[in-house]
């Protein structure tokens, strides 16, 4: 059974970062993950959150809406705007043996969402974006 | 996110302590573009303070040191630990960068 822990609706600006990552950091934290497993959800969830505030709303401001749940055996943060559709997961992984000249400035965002959580979900619906981060309970 | 700046030798060594994260990111580049535009070439980061980094952080750091490459410059790195050794392991910038274990070592190469 799925339940939800907390809710917090704020505007798509980086500004709220902090606002969002305390609000999560603190239902992680009830969850009894260990300090290393809170650092990789805050890093993912800035990650993403930078993703949807620089990418979902070019034209006019919006709102992000972070849903922090679980269920038996997963913390899982979804994260729903009504911008433009963009799927995460469709990204390629960056060419991580790049050297200077060639290594690429985008993609690193996506990239490290993926190594920090066990399993990044994206779905459509409604003309939103349903972004969630699963992170298995217990040690890893 | 605090900066700490020095010169020893020719380069300047530069002390990041707490985060740089998508809101620090920004100061921290403008920090070390300013020194660049000061005709600084060689740049130590020392780390050993810092507990966190995020992609725009490491972006920063790619962004300068592809400024810097044009103009014959370097950045050499130092005292990464926990989290941010992480960061830099995954991303594959541990490969790309002069990475040292202390100021110390990091500067006998300049």
């Amino acid at each position: 059974m799925v339940q939800l822990l907390n809710h917090i609706k704020l505007p798509a600006k980086i500004e709220n970062l902090k606002k969002w990552t305390q609000s999560v950091l603190e239902c992680a934290g009830a969850q009894k993950f260990e300090g290393k497993r809170i650092q990789e959800i805050e890093l993912a969830l800035e990650e993403a959150l930078v993703n949807i505030c620089h990418y979902s709303y070019p034209e006019k401001p919006g709102e992000v809406e972070i849903n922090c749940k679980i269920d038996d055996s997963h913390f899982i943060v979804e994260m729903i705007d009504s911008g433009k559709p963009f799927d995460v997961t469709s990204l390629s992984d960056p060419d991580l043996t790049a050297n200077i000249d060639e290594r690429k400035m985008g993609g690193l965002g996506v990239f490290l969402i993926k190594k920090m959580v066990d399993e990044v979900r994206y779905r459509r619906e409604n003309d939103q974006n349903i972004l969630s981060l699963i992170i298995k309970k217990g040690k890893r | 996110m605090e900066i700490q700046t020095r010169k020893e030798k020719n380069a300047v060594i530069i002390s990041v302590k707490g985060r740089i994260d998508a809101l620090t990111a920004p100061e921290f580049e403008k920090n070390l573009s300013d020194f660049i535009a000061k005709d600084e070439r060689i740049f130590l980061l020392n780390f050993s303070g810092l507990e966190y980094i995020s992609s725009a952080g490491l972006r920063s750091i790619l962004a300068t040191s592809k400024k810097l490459k044009e103009i014959q410059g370097k950045i050499l790195l130092a005292g990464l630990q926990g989290p941010v050794e992480e960061v830099f392991k995954i991303s594959g910038f541990h490969s790309i960068f002069k990475i040292f274990d202390s100021e110390e070592t990091a500067l006998k190469e300049i």
